[in-house]
Formats: C-alpha cells, sequence, structure tokens
C-alpha cells in the first residue's frame, strides 16, 4: 500500500490488511455478513476436504502425492498426540487434528498474495482457545470430580510453598485462553505487518533491492512461522489435555 | 503543532513497550541455545525433546507477544 510520496514521506498502513469487510458490496458487516473472513475460512475449509477426504478417497497401497501428504499430517499429528499425551488422550486426536489443520490451511492461505489471514484475528483464535479451554476444564471435572482441583496443589513442592504455588497456578491456569490466542493471532499479525512495512520501503528507489530482498527473506521466515504456530497451538492444547488427564503433578 | 499530549504520550508508550520484545528474543534464545548445548552432547536424545523445546519457545515468546500488543493497542486503539 504505498502512495510513492505523500508531503515528503512514505505512507505507511501495514494495518490495512485486516480490515474485515463485506465480500459483495460495502454495507455495514452485521452478525451474518459474508465477509472477507468467512471468505478464507470456508476456503481453508474445502482444501482441508479437498486434501484430507478427496485426496484419501482412493485408499491406494502405493499412495499417490496427495495421499501421502494427507498421511504425513495425519501421522505427525498422531503421534505428536501419542508422545505428549500418553494411550489415553488418543480418543482426543480427532479434535486436536481437527485445530491443526484449520490453523495450518488459514496461516499457509493468509500467506498467499492479496489474501487474508483469518487467524490474524484474535475474534478467531480466541473462540479456538476458549473452545479448548472450556472443554479441558470441563473433561477434567468429569474425569476426576473435584479431584481436578488437584492439579493447582502441586504435591511435591515443600508444604510451606504450596499455597503460594496453588495462587501462581490458579493465575497461570486462567491466562492460558488468553495466551494461548493472542500467540498465534500475534504472530501472525506482526508477521503480516512487517512483510508490508517492507514493501512499503520498496517505494523508495535506492532502497527498494534491500527492501525485495528484506520481503523475500521475510516471506521465507514467516511460512516457517505459520507451520511451527500451528504446530505449538496443537501441542500446548494436547499439554492441556495431558493436565487434565493426569492432574496428579 | 499537531496531535496533543495524549498522543505523544500513547506513542513514546508504543515504542516503550517494544522493548519488552528483546527480553522474549533472549528468552528464547536461552532456549534453543541450551537445548543445543545439549542434544550436541547426546544426540540420541535430542529427538525426543524438540516438543519440549517448542513448548518452551511458546511459552516465553508468548510474553514476546504481550508486549506487542500492547504496542499496537497503544498505536491504533487508544
Amino acid at each position: 500500500m504505498a502512495d510513492a510520496k505523500e508531503g515528503g514521506g512514505l505512507v505507511f498502513k501495514p494495518m490495512d490488511q485486516f480490515i474485515v469487510k463485506p465480500l459483495f458490496g460495502d454495507g455495514p458487516v452485521g452478525m451474518f455478513t459474508i465477509t472477507n473472513v468467512t471468505f478464507w475460512m470456508a476456503l481453508s475449509v474445502l482444501c482441508i476436504v479437498a486434501l484430507l477426504v478427496l485426496g484419501t478417497r482412493g485408499r491406494a497401497q502405493v499412495p499417490t502425492r496427495i495421499q501421502s501428504i494427507a498421511e504425513l499430517a495425519y501421522g505427525f499429528v498422531y503421534k505428536m498426540v501419542e508422545d505428549v499425551t500418553g494411550q489415553d488422550g488418543v480418543k482426543y486426536f480427532p479434535y486436536i487434528m481437527t485445530l491443526f489443520m484449520f490453523i495450518v490451511f488459514s496461516n499457509f492461505l493468509g500467506l498467499l498474495p492479496l489474501s487474508f489471514t483469518t487467524t490474524s484475528h484474535i475474534a478467531v483464535t480466541a473462540v479456538m482457545a476458549m473452545a479448548v479451554f472450556l472443554s479441558i476444564t470441563i473433561l477434567g471435572f468429569v474425569k476426576h470430580g473435584f479431584g481436578f482441583l488437584s492439579v493447582f496443589w502441586i504435591s511435591s513442592a515443600p508444604l510451606v510453598l504450596r499455597p503460594v504455588l496453588a495462587l501462581i497456578e490458579v493465575i497461570s491456569y486462567f491466562v492460558r485462553p488468553v495466551s494461548h490466542s493472542i500467540r498465534l493471532a500475534g504472530n501472525m499479525m506482526a508477521g503480516h505487518a512487517v512483510i508490508k512495512v517492507f514493501a512499503t520501503f520498496a517505494a523508495v528507489v535506492w532502497i527498494a533491492p534491500v527492501s525485495i530482498f528484506a520481503v523475500t527473506a521475510i516471506y521465507a521466515l514467516e511460512v516457517l512461522v505459520s507451520f511451527i504456530q500451528a504446530y505449538v497451538f496443537a501441542i500446548l492444547t494436547c499439554v492441556y489435555l495431558r493436565d487434565a488427564l493426569h492432574p496428579h503433578h | 503543532m499537531e496531535g496533543d499530549v495524549v498522543q505523544m504520550g500513547a506513542y513514546i508508550g508504543a515504542g516503550l513497550a517494544c522493548t519488552g520484545m528483546g527480553g522474549a528474543a533472549v528468552g528464547v534464545g536461552h532456549v534453543v541455545g541450551n537445548f543445543l548445548s545439549g542434544a550436541l552432547r547426546n544426540p540420541s536424545a535430542a529427538g525426543g525433546q524438540t516438543a519440549t523445546m517448542f513448548i518452551g519457545i511458546a511459552f516465553s515468546e508468548a510474553l514476546g507477544i504481550f508486549s506487542f500488543l500492547v504496542a499496537l493497542l497503544l498505536m491504533f486503539a487508544v
């Protein structure tokens, strides 16, 4: 969004790419308006369906390229759930697989030029993080009753320290959905804003080559970050799930 | 003279909030550096601990992201 020169200075609008606007026309954004967020979310869901449902429909003994990508993704997430949560957490694998695939595809589709990164909005990530937080808290209480509260009472610590640690644990427990959602949204937002800022510098002739090189390098970094943030979101869900299944430290 | 003192304060605060990112950078570097030094001593055990490393990175990075968020809020929301 580099409007060349205006009053001698560059015009930086790195946050304009995150504006939610209706897909058709420019009326107000209501509860059920089809916006660019809706569109890119639906597109990522369609991509996941194409990869995991249509791609593996052949069930070939020797997998095709798409099928082997789907198998790779499945095996990767399955192993992660099994390693972190243990054998009894495998039951909840579909939920974590859903979260992981949705975040990965939203992040990667957001890297396309002129696209919209749905995961850069806290409104989107907060829903996922709150869903994880609420379902895991309810699961803990269903599985262990009030014994779940022992997650805050660290029995391996000295008795004097335990009330202090319990307070810290309670605070950190309730900050979980906040940090869980803001980590993803903040990373996505920061990366895209940085790319836009460097792209703005490309309007200055003598700095343009450096700027274009920087955009390329940051883009490569963003591809890595997109994957790692989805991985981190999924693995933290696994860690929280392990806490709910085995609250005794 | 455009703007007012409140806006000036918001901009200065946004700049100051960005110093928190330095702390996150130190934290993430510390985690990865220690992981690497441990992994080079005992490479056979390293593979099973990469997940733990990423969890550590995520926790220390979150605080840097918080400071970035404060900066953004001061720039665009106040």
